[in-house]
Parts: structure tokens; sequence; C-alpha cells
């Protein structure tokens, strides 16, 4: 894994501190070749990994990765599913299982049975998850996703419900199917790591807040590092400079000073951003 | 430990459940009349499972988290009651703000914890507003802008009880709620509704856009502007802005912004001019987030108050029955008729089964 990732909550008009800032965003990236622009602009920094969600315009991103091969060697996607609007929309409008039937091809048994109303069996459940897990990734058939992330909304809800064994089942299933890792994202880390060691997921990927001020790290900073001390785990650091609360190099010397954290996933709207967040880590990470 | 009834596993419902199970002083068991969802959430996480409501509120819990379709809270939230079990009910609190004002006597009557999901006023922007206006930040306020816009319909759709009045759907119930109750919380409840308009842009059979202007004897006048057909906006947005003879705020979800003409002494932080304070300074941590701190501060508040039989919610009945009134106030004014001759929404008999077999009441 990189130490550093690019994300995408920039593209998409996602700003946990401004609306402004948000719409500002939405209205420079309202064209793809504008996300592209950005994106050569991070692999000609020497970035890898774009961590993005499962939005229908990274389909056209994919598409346009898909058609340049050259350009693009060595450029892996970490898709993080599913991009959960669309689904909460549509609970909103057909009910929880009339919002899952929405998303499930036509053809099958398993939409039939659902449509009459009759029990799943657990079988039929994890075949259901499979489908939907496969109907985010069409998109990026083809390209590198040597790791694929469970959203935290999902996560935290199942987290939440106490359905800790689905964890278990998204994880055999990326890699069976996919040759990937699995990856989970999370407001609440410790709880988290110890539901994946319930169900037996050695050395997990996860990503989750840490920041200098601890916004959005449930239950505080220590809590979280020590949770990270207590077993072997990858974890990738997100929301390091908290919406723009901590200025960029102090946040990352922070994040660089806890040797608990693997990776740090950053977005940027211009390359000037990116090489200046580049070279703050490498300097960083040089001199430890 | 406190022993909760989820009812209702919906959007909402669900939301509440895995907030509420991973509170550590909580036992909960959930209830939804679909068998495919009890048998999942009962095979996959273990709680006890039922389809008759009646029957969990037998079961022995103490406090019930009420997230079915708006028109049936009000029979739903009387059953708790006359068993003696504190309840959170999802907002719009009840259709016809009379029963509201009686639940609201009878849960004070019973001494039971009761509370409503206007999770707003957990927010740290929205909270930070309230303190500023009691304070005297902006002197006197003399007009309130009360806005909220999203893009939940943007096509012609089937129907759901989200799209029928005599359910509780439409935008006014919706959407309009929130601002609606940000707003009583400022100023309490308006003497009176005027202009009010209620559109249908896509939907066959309710309301799309709202808006309405309500006065205070002696108060600011409020311009309400709500629309859930509003692309423009990845999500809901709600917004107040307050304009006083002191200055001006504007709250949001992500940010408060304040001009302040002269700060009152005595109120720290803030100076002279422009201010911006953002959630990230204005937002508490929780034990365990979900969608964002103000849903789970607001059961947390829920689960501590069942267990110590106290109150502790900005959010009660009486404070929701406000806002179901103000509602009235303005579906009176739309119909051209004083609010206390407005009939109440027509009931209808539940089309699925929330209390087993039996008959509606």
């Amino acid at each position: 894994m990189d130490r550093l990732l690019f994300g995408d909550n920039q593209f998409f008009g996602i700003n946990h501190m401004s609306e402004e800032k948000a719409r500002a965003q939405a209205m420079q990236f309202r064209d793809t070749a504008a996300i592209l622009a950005v994106l050569d602009a991070a692999y000609d920094e020497g970035l890898r990994t774009f961590m993005c969600t499962t939005h229908e315009r990274i389909g056209e991103i994919c598409d346009h990765v898909r058609a340049n091969p050259a350009r693009y060697q060595g450029f892996r996607f970490y898709p993080c599913m599913p991009y959960a609007h669309k689904y909460a929309n549509a609970a909103t409008d057909h009910g929880m299982v009339g919002a899952v039937m929405h998303f499930m091809p036509d053809e099958g048994v398993l939409k039939t049975a659902m449509r009459g109303g009759m029990s799943l069996a657990r079988k039929d459940v994890e075949g259901l998850a499979k489908i939907l897990v496969d109907m985010e990734m069409k998109m990026f058939r083809g390209l590198e996703t040597p790791v694929v992330f469970l959203q935290n909304v999902v996560v935290d809800l199942l987290l939440g419900m106490g359905m800790k064994e689905s964890f278990r089942v998204f994880h055999d299933y990326v890699g069976e199917r996919y040759g990937a890792e699995a990856g989970f994202i999370t407001m609440n880390l410790p709880m988290l790591l110890d539901a994946l060691d319930e169900v037996g997921i050695a050395n997990p990927i996860v990503c989750s807040n840490f920041n200098k001020i601890g916004f959005r790290v449930s239950g505080g900073v220590e809590g979280y590092l020590a949770a990270l001390r207590a077993r072997p785990v990858r974890a990738i650091a997100m929301s390091v400079l908290a919406s723009g609360a901590i200025p960029p190099r102090e946040a990352l010397e922070w994040v660089a000073a806890q040797p608990e954290i693997d990776a740090i996933v950053f977005g940027a709207s211009s390359r000037r951003n990116i090489r200046n967040t580049r070279e703050i880590v490498d300097g960083l990470y040089a001199a430890a | 430990m406190v022993k909760i009834g989820v009812a209702g596993l919906g959007k909402m419902g669900l939301s509440h459940f895995a907030i509420v199970n991973a509170h550590p002083e909580a036992q909960v068991s959930v209830c939804d009349p679909s068998k495919m969802v009890l048998d999942v959430v009962g095979r996959y996480t273990g709680v006890p499972v039922f389809r008759d409501y009646e029957a969990m509120l037998a079961s022995g819990i103490e406090a019930v988290i009420v997230a079915t379709p708006s028109r049936l809270h009000g029979p739903m939230v009387r059953a708790a009651l006359e068993k003696g079990v504190h309840v959170f009910c999802e907002k719009p609190f009840c259709l016809d703000w009379r029963e509201s004002e009686a639940l609201a006597a009878l849960a004070a009557e019973k001494g039971l914890v009761n509370q409503v999901g206007y999770h707003y006023r957990y927010a740290g922007p929205f909270r930070e507003l309230k303190r500023l206006v009691e304070a005297g930040a902006i002197g006197q306020v003399t007009h309130v802008l009360a806005e909220a816009y999203g893009p939940v319909v943007l096509k012609r759709q089937g129907s759901t009880w989200r799209t029928e009045r005599t359910e509780g759907g439409g935008c006014l119930y919706d959407y309009a709620a929130h601002p609606i109750n940000l707003v009583n919380w400022l100023f309490g409840r308006p003497e009176r509704a005027a202009g009010t308009v209620m559109t249908s842009i896509f939907s066959a059979q309710i309301d799309d856009e709202v808006y309405s202007t309500f006065t205070y004897e002696g108060g600011p006048s409020v311009q309400l502007s709500v629309s859930w057909s509003d692309e423009s906006y990845r999500k809901m947005s709600t917004r107040i802005t307050l304009t006083g003879t002191g200055g001006r705020l504007v709250a949001d979800r992500q940010d408060l912004q304040a001009y302040l003409r002269q700060p009152p002494a005595g109120l720290a932080g803030y100076s002279e001019g422009w201010n911006v304070k953002y959630t990230t300074e204005l937002t508490e941590g929780v034990r365990f987030n979900l969608r964002g701190e103000e849903y789970s501060a607001q059961i947390d508040d829920f689960v501590e108050a069942a267990r110590d039989g106290r109150q502790r919610t900005p959010n009660g009945f009486a404070e929701a029955a406000e806002t179901d009134r103000t509602i009235g106030l303005m579906l009176a004014d739309r119909a051209g008729e004083s609010p206390e001759a407005l009939p109440s929404p027509r009931p209808a008999p539940p089309r699925r089964g929330w209390f087993g077999l039996k008959a509606a009441r």
C-alpha cells in the first residue's frame, strides 16, 4: 500500500466544513475533464492510488483510464462502495426490501422470491450481498482494484446493528471474486476492530478519521491509537486536515508522528496543493 | 441497562436501531410487520424480534423508539404511554396538533420521558445560533429566513406513504417541519401564518415546495422557503438567517456566520464584524457516529433520560406539538379557515398489521 492515496470527495461537492466551499468545488468539477486534469496532475506527482466512491461519474474516469493504458501505467483504484445516496433515496421511495430489489438484475429466482415476500435463507442473504457488490464493481472491470472498501455508512450501520458476520462475507467475496483485499471505512474504529477480530479477519485494512484535534474521532484519538496498537492493522488516516481546520504542515506532522498509521488519504483540487502535500509527507517520512 | 424497543425498520428505524444498539446501556428488541426484514435482522443480529407492536410493549421494555409512517405515531405513542413506557418518536410528531398536545399532557401526567427526533436541535451550529440570540448578540431580531432544500422528489413517481398527506408525507411534513421546528425553538409558536403556498411540482397528490410567512406579536417576521425538489443540493440543506438590530446570523449544518455590530460584553470568542465558526469547533464528539453527531446525541439523551426517568431533551412532545400547531396554522391559512375549525386529516385504517390482527383503534 502506498503511503499517500488520492481521494475523491472534492470532485463531488463533499466538504464537511462549508456548504459554500462544497458548491464551489461542484462548479469547478462539473466537467469530467476537470476531474481528469487533477487526476493527471496527481499521477504526474507520483501518486498511483485513487481511492474513490462508486459514484456514476467515476465510471467515466474508469473508461478514460481503460482507454489510455500507457498514460496510466501502474494506476490503481481502491473502490469504496456503495455510493450510498442512491440507496438511501431508493429506500425512501420503495422501502428497504423494495430498494434492494430496485438495484437487482431483473432475471433470477432471488428477485422473484423477494417479490413474493417469502423469507430468505442465510445463503440467499449472502447471495444478495454478492450481487450488490458485483453491480458496484461493474464500472472497474479490467482495471486494477487491489483493495475494495465498504463505505462507513454501511460499515457503521452493520456494526451498530451487530451484523458482524457480514464483514466476513464481504471480505471473503472480494477476495474470491476480485482477487482483492477487503477494506473497511469507519467512524468507530475501536469497535470495528473488535468486531473484525471476532469474525477472524486478521491484519485488516481500515480507514478512519485521524487528526490532531480529534474531529469525528469517536471516543477520542487515544482510544483509536490504543486500538491500533492492540493487534496488527493496516491503518489509513482520512480527514487529517479536519476539513481544513488544521494547517497542512501541522496536520501532517502530527500524523507522521503516529507510527500506528500506515497511510494517508487526502483530496486536493490543484496540482500545487497535491505537490505541497506530497513534499511535506516525503520530507516527514524520509526524516523518520 | 435500559430495555428499549425499536418499532419500524425503515430508513430512520434502521439508523436508530444501529445507534441505540451500540449504546452500552441499551438492551434492544425490534418490531416490524415485514417478515423478511425480521428474519434477516433476527438471524444476523440476535436481538429479539416482534411482528406485533403490542407484544413488544408487553415484553417488558421500558422505552420505545417509534419510527413508523407518521399517521401511526399517535396511536402507537399512546399505547406505549398507557403501558408506562418512555417514548422517542420520529418527526413529524402527529398530523393533528390536538393529538400532539393530548399526548404531551399524558406523558407529563405519567412522568414519562418523551422526545421527538428533531435532530437539528442537537447540531452544533444551530445550538450556537440559539445561544447567540439569547445572549443578545444581534439585539432585537426583526426578521427570520428559514430554509430547507434538497433532492428528494425529482421526477414523477409511484406512490408510497411519503407521497400521501393523510399518511404524513409531502415536503411540508418531511422537510419544512425541520426549519419550522428551529423557528419554534428560537421564538415559540407564531400568532399567524399568511400567504401559505404549497405547490406540487412532480408529485401527484402532495406538495413539493412550501412557502409561508409567520408573524409574532411584537416579534420577528418569518419567511419560510422549502423545496424537496431541488437537485442543485446534494443532500438536505437547512439554513436559518436572522436579521437583528445588532447584526446578522446565518447557521446551517456546517457552520455559523455572525456579523456583529457590537458584541455584547462577556461574549467570548466573537468580535465586531464577521465571525465564522465551523462545525469542527462547534460539534462535540459522540460515542458512536453513524451519520452525524446529532443523530447519536439525541438517542444518547433518550437512553440516559429513560435510565434516570428524567426528561433532559430540548425536543419534548410539548415542543414538537408547537411545530404541529404551526403546521396547523399554515394548513388553515391555505384553506382559508380558522385553525380550530380545520378538520384533522381523515383517519384511515392502518394498512399493515402494527397492532397484530386486531382492528385499528
